[in-house]
Parts: C-alpha cells; sequence; structure tokens
C-alpha cells in the first residue's frame, strides 16, 4: 500500500540528450557510398622490357583518342560519344569475321567449353588539355560496352542477366568478355591547362 | 506519470517513448554513416557515370582530392586546380609519401587491395590526372578508382 506513490524518474531530458547526439553524428559522419569506375593501372614498364610488350597486332587494337577540346576519335573517324558505345561493341564482336577487326582465339573456359574470345584491346589516349569529364563519359562508354556484351553472353550462356549470376558464372563470362582498356601513356599536344 | 492522472479524464501523452524514438534514430545513424575523417578543401563536383559501381572496401580506400580550393582558401590559395591529401594541399610528389603511409596503416593481407580513390572535379584538365596516375603507377598503386556519380 505504501508503494503506490513511487515518484516517476524525470526522464524528459533523456529526449534532449539523445537528439544531441543525434545531432553530433548528423554532421560528423558522412552517409552514402562511394560509388565510381574501378581500373586497373598497368605497372610502370622497366626501360630494358619496353621494346617487347608493344607486338599487338595491329587489327586487335582500336585507338580512342580524345584531344584538348573533347572531341573524340574512335580508330580512324571522329565520332561523337554517343556512338561509340556501338562502334566498341562491334569491335570487340566482329560479327561479321571482317580481317580488319580484330581476330578470335577458340579459348577452352572452365566450366563452360571451348568460345571465341576476341582479343581486342582498346587503347585510350588523352592531351593534358582533356576535361575529366569527357574522360569519364569516354571511360563510362567503354565500360557500357563491355557489360553490355557481357550482358549477352550471360543470356546466352545463362539465361540470366551479368549482375544476377552468382561469382562463379560471373568470372566465367569475364573470362568469355574481358575487359581490355589500356592508358597509353600521356601525351602532351594541345597546350591547353 | 501520477501526477497527470490527478484530474480524472484528461490525459496528457507522456513523452518518455520519444526518447526512445530518438535513440533508435541515433543508431540508425550511427550504424549506417561513417565518420569523416578529412575536411574538403577543394571543390569536387565528380562527374556521373551510368556505369559507376560502388566500392567494394570502404576501409581500403584511400582518397585523393582534385579541384579548385574553397571559397575561404581562394585568397589564400588561388584558384588553380590543386590537389588535397588527407588535410592539406600537396603536390604529385607527395603522393608517393602518402600511399606508403596509407600502406603502412593496413594489415598485411589487405595492402594487395588497397584501392586509391580519385576524386576530381569535373572541370579538371586531364593533365594533372595523369599525373597522379603516373605517380601512383609508380609507386605502384595500381588499383584505382575514378570517382563518379551514379548517373540514372
Amino acid at each position: 500500500m505504501a508503494r503506490k506513490s513511487i515518484p516517476g524518474l524525470n526522464t524528459s531530458s533523456t529526449a534532449d540528450i539523445a537528439f544531441l547526439l543525434l545531432c553530433y553524428f548528423l554532421m560528423t559522419t558522412t552517409m552514402g557510398s562511394q560509388t565510381g569506375l574501378s581500373r586497373r593501372l598497368p605497372p610502370m614498364p622497366d626501360e630494358k622490357q619496353k621494346a617487347q610488350d608493344q607486338k599487338v597486332n595491329r587489327r586487335n587494337i582500336i585507338v580512342v583518342k580524345i584531344n584538348a577540346q573533347d572531341r573524340l576519335l574512335a580508330g580512324t573517324e571522329p565520332m561523337d560519344v554517343s556512338q561509340l558505345k556501338d562502334k566498341i561493341k562491334i569491335f570487340l564482336t566482329n560479327p561479321t569475321n571482317d580481317p580488319s577487326l580484330p581476330e578470335k582465339v577458340q579459348t577452352e573456359i572452365e566450366g563452360l567449353g571451348t568460345r571465341e574470345v576476341s582479343k581486342g584491346v582498346i587503347s585510350l589516349q588523352n592531351d593534358r588539355g582533356t576535361s575529366y569529364q569527357a574522360y569519364i563519359a569516354v571511360q563510362n562508354e567503354l565500360v557500357k560496352a563491355v557489360n553490355e556484351l557481357r550482358d549477352e553472353a550471360s543470356m546466352a550462356e545463362f539465361g540470366k542477366v551479368f549482375i544476377a549470376l552468382n561469382e562463379d558464372q560471373q568470372s566465367i563470362i569475364k573470362k568469355v568478355v574481358p575487359q581490355q582498356i589500356s592508358e597509353a601513356e600521356p601525351k602532351d599536344i594541345g597546350k591547353k591547362r | 506519470m501520477s501526477m497527470f492522472k490527478k484530474d480524472g479524464k484528461k490525459e496528457v501523452p507522456g513523452i518518455g517513448t520519444s526518447s526512445d524514438i530518438v535513440f533508435m534514430l541515433l543508431f540508425f545513424f550511427m550504424v549506417t554513416t561513417q565518420m569523416r575523417d578529412t575536411e574538403d578543401k577543394v571543390m569536387v563536383k565528380v562527374p556521373s557515370a551510368s556505369e559507376a559501381v560502388k566500392l567494394e572496401r570502404k576501409d581500403l580506400a584511400s582518397y585523393i582530392n582534385v579541384g579548385t580550393p574553397i571559397r575561404s582558401l581562394q585568397a589564400q590559395y588561388g584558384t588553380e586546380t590543386r590537389i588535397q591529401l588527407n588535410d592539406s594541399f600537396k603536390t604529385t610528389k607527395d603522393i608517393r609519401d602518402f600511399v606508403a603511409a596509407e600502406r603502412e596503416s593496413m594489415s598485411e593481407a589487405d595492402r594487395a587491395f588497397m584501392t586509391v580513390c580519385i576524386k576530381a572535379d569535373e572541370n579538371t584538365r586531364m593533365g594533372i590526372v595523369t599525373d597522379i596516375k603516373q605517380e601512383l603507377r609508380r609507386c605502384s598503386a595500381l588499383k584505382i578508382m575514378y570517382s563518379a556519380r551514379k548517373a540514372e
């Protein structure tokens, strides 16, 4: 009976304290994940080895150049960024077995059998004056071309899009459609900084 | 609560649960966010790219910010594009030390997976980015990521 009137603890200030902490965390932390385009840089060449590595057949290479005015040259023809993806896709698939487009090699792929793998390499050259935005736009188109080809390959092999595949299947598809983008040594032509 | 019950029917809603709610919010933010370790000294508006992918291991990434200094620092440093490493302006020559220090702070097993995230402003000229890339190649930090917003 005597317990009836136990005074409750005044907890109204805990909310304030919690708010204070909340505000602190809101201020000092960052949300959201970092997104971007992943790349692997080629290792720095040894002076002695230099001559050896550059024996890539001419037909297997497409040179994509961006100049200081952000204009684009793919292979031999100037073009817009929007056209680049299709050009790269044709280059990498070589549907008509054109002798001027990259050769395809029969490659034994583990867990899949023998498939034709293109030997095409995309070489990306830029000027010191190229804007970063244009460079990323081109990189993005190149990645998009490869991603679409991977999607097509995984649809054909597994009946699913590339993203839906499990890790093993993804690595198999990556072998079927390799992403070979080489970033060439920098050149300085246009003197715009 | 007993003091509110004095006048019978009228019940003022207690605020006891609001602290719980706020604590819940607090925990949510504590779990989903991470500490901002550097203060931005350059203005960076990263370009957008539709094929941008998530950075897999955030703890293995080190950041190189490239852009023009923020407004309040322009009087001191000018409006030329600068490189920011950790909390100060640096030149390309300092990247070597920066990469070495970042490597040192990682565990032995993780060092091979270290990613250098280049956060460059979209109006940056490629010259400075190329210099950074060359320097990174020289200190064999070959895994890089061009920071970009996900479009669409």
